[in-house]
């Protein structure tokens, strides 16, 4: 006889180190429906606004979330200098688009880390987050934090990153890849990995689109979308770009786009490295906003597409900062991949997106 | 035989309302390159096998009682850490309008460890530190005596009260903490926050 019950799913998990609650309703060990409850980690920040000047919010718009935090600061810069009109020198784009992309490869990282955790490779947990401290070595000599690097004025950079320490980023790199190709490996070939991602939480293309998901939980399920492949400010300059897709939506899939994306950025910062222009940093704006002012910025972060929205009152204080993160749309996308799903693969599901609530909760 | 509860400290993590940012650099310290481990310090989900509680980011009426759920499920004797700056007085966040203040407000707190975002290094020297705690609290209770007599919980104030509706009345709200250490009675704060709020 089918017994139909809920289970209370966090906020206390040890699979996600931050707190998401998940009501499961459940038949036996089949989950018929998950209905997420948010609000833990709600600080109320696009309200202070009001009481922070447009400079000092860089370092709270920085702090919606440690891990995309760099993605965050250039967003929230970037919008500020469209709404004020100002044009920053390339190096200050090239700079801005490093730096994001050495913070993709470091979320990847923590990602395949937590992803090893939730199937029980602790091994391989523990490989993820040794390669991942070598990108936060970088950020440490290059900006001083660790995570939470704060480097961007509205207007450009607090500090210029010497040409000798962009080789150094590059060497870097370039020295980690065999160990990462080696990590791939036992990712995408190893029976006992496979055999957790293949064919589990499944979502076809349709109901990817359906659901407007984004970042590399969409391109998992064949959704042919990245902001960077329109070329933004320094993605101009790459030669070619096409966002990494797979096609079968499960979490095998996943796994295989950041795997490939990781790649793909350190690709990107090589050659963003070997043709960054030599114009200056820029400097911190006296600008203030006329009342009205409006600036609108769409990046790709590591989860995928976020947007950044700011609205000047004529005063140092923004009227409106509005952040739409790539979390608060998959979420929709989690609890439609949960349908259906065993109870022993949900933690594996709910990682598998990624979900950053701090993101989306603000 | 000499018993020593600080030669294993198993530890759980609970993320109040914090950016993420020391949530992953609490996971980095027990990770290879810091190594937490080699303290014999154990990450666990399970707040009954704990003796360590680290609690990064502020808190607000939403994660408040689980804060204090995860607290009085651990057995004495156990130590809580607030990990970053969120968690010892609120941070940057400390303004906004739905954090109430550090960790403090929710449960008494034994090692306050600053940062933002903490690093690895100040993790391993707060966990040390609460091993010291650990180790007096046992100490005491092996004599008979109330492990609250040790650590925070000896001078903490009693934190913030929810209300029925689960919210702190409304005056309280993100000035909790100078007003809760300044006269140490939670029920003689309403007046003078809130107009120090309207005069803003």
């Amino acid at each position: 006889m089918a017994h139909r019950s809920v289970i209370p799913f966090g906020p206390q998990h040890p699979v996600l180190p931050e707190p998401l609650h998940l009501d499961l309703v459940i038949e036996d060990d089949r989950v018929l429906e998950a209905i997420p409850q948010i609000g833990f980690v709600h600080r109320g920040l696009e309200k202070l606004t009001e009481k922070r000047d447009m400079h000092q919010f860089g370092y709270i718009a920085e702090r919606i979330c440690g891990i995309c935090a760099v993605g965050h600061s250039c967003g929230y810069a970037s919008a500020c200098e469209r709404m004020l009109d100002i044009e920053v020198p390339g190096r200050v784009q090239y700079i801005r688009t490093i730096l994001h992309e050495l913070s993709r490869i470091h979320s990847h990282l923590l990602w395949l880390g937590l992803l090893a955790d939730a199937f029980g490779f602790e091994a391989l947990f523990y490989r993820s987050w040794t390669l991942r401290e070598q990108i936060l070595k970088i950020f440490e000599s290059t900006c001083g934090g660790r995570v939470i690097l704060s480097i961007n004025e509205i207007g450009g950079l607090k500090h210029d990153i010497e040409d000798s320490e962009l080789a150094g980023i590059v060497q870097t790199l370039d020295a980690m890849r065999p160990d990462y190709e080696a990590l791939v490996h036992t990712f995408l070939d190893d029976n006992s990995c496979g055999e957790r991602l293949h064919g589990v939480g499944v979502i076809s293309k349709k109901d990817a689109l359906n659901l407007s998901m984004v970042g590399p939980f969409g391109r998992a399920s064949g959704v042919d979308y990245d902001v960077r492949m329109f070329g933004d400010g320094a993605y101009a300059g790459l030669a070619a770009f096409e966002p990494i897709v797979a096609t079968d939506g499960d979490c095998y899939a996943r796994c295989q786009v950041r795997c490939a994306e990781v790649t793909q950025a350190m690709d990107i910062i090589k050659e963003l490295v070997g043709k960054i222009p030599h114009d200056g940093i820029g400097g911190r704006t006296k600008l203030t906003p006329a009342d009205g002012a409006r600036g609108e910025v769409v990046i790709e972060q590591p989860r995928g597409e976020a947007y950044y929205y700011v609205r000047g009152n004529g005063t140092k204080n923004l009227d409106r900062f509005r952040v739409r993160t790539p979390t608060s749309q998959n979420l929709a996308g989690l609890t439609h991949a949960l349908q259906g799903v065993l109870l022993a693969n949900v933690p594996m599901i709910i990682l598998t997106i990624d979900p950053c609530i701090s993101c989306t909760e603000r | 035989m000499d018993h020593k509860m600080s030669r294993s400290p198993w530890v759980i993590h609970y993320d109040g309302s914090s950016c993420n940012g020391c949530d992953i650099e609490v996971l980095a310290s027990l990770t290879p390159l810091f190594d937490a481990e080699r303290f014999g310090v154990v990450n666990t989900g399970n707040p009954k096998h704990a003796d360590i509680f680290l609690v990064t980011g502020s808190v607000n009426a939403q994660n408040l009682p689980v804060v204090r759920q995860i607290y009085n499920q651990m057995l004495e004797p156990k130590c809580v850490v607030a990990c970053g700056i969120c968690a010892c007085s609120g941070g940057v966040f400390r303004d906004a309008y739905n954090v109430i203040g550090g960790v403090d407000r929710a449960i008494p707190v034994d090692v306050y460890a600053p940062g933002c975002a903490i690093r690895p290094e100040t993790v391993i020297d707060a966990i040390v530190e609460a091993c010291g705690i650990l180790d007096q609290k046992e100490t005491v209770m092996r004599a008979g005596g109330d492990p609250l007599t040790v650590g925070g919980a000896a001078t903490w104030d009693g934190g913030v009260e929810l209300g029925e509706d689960g919210f702190v009345a409304a005056a309280g709200a993100g000035a909790g903490v100078d007003a809760g250490t300044a006269d140490g009675a939670p029920a003689g704060k309403p007046a003078a926050p809130a107009a120090a709020k309207e005069a803003e």
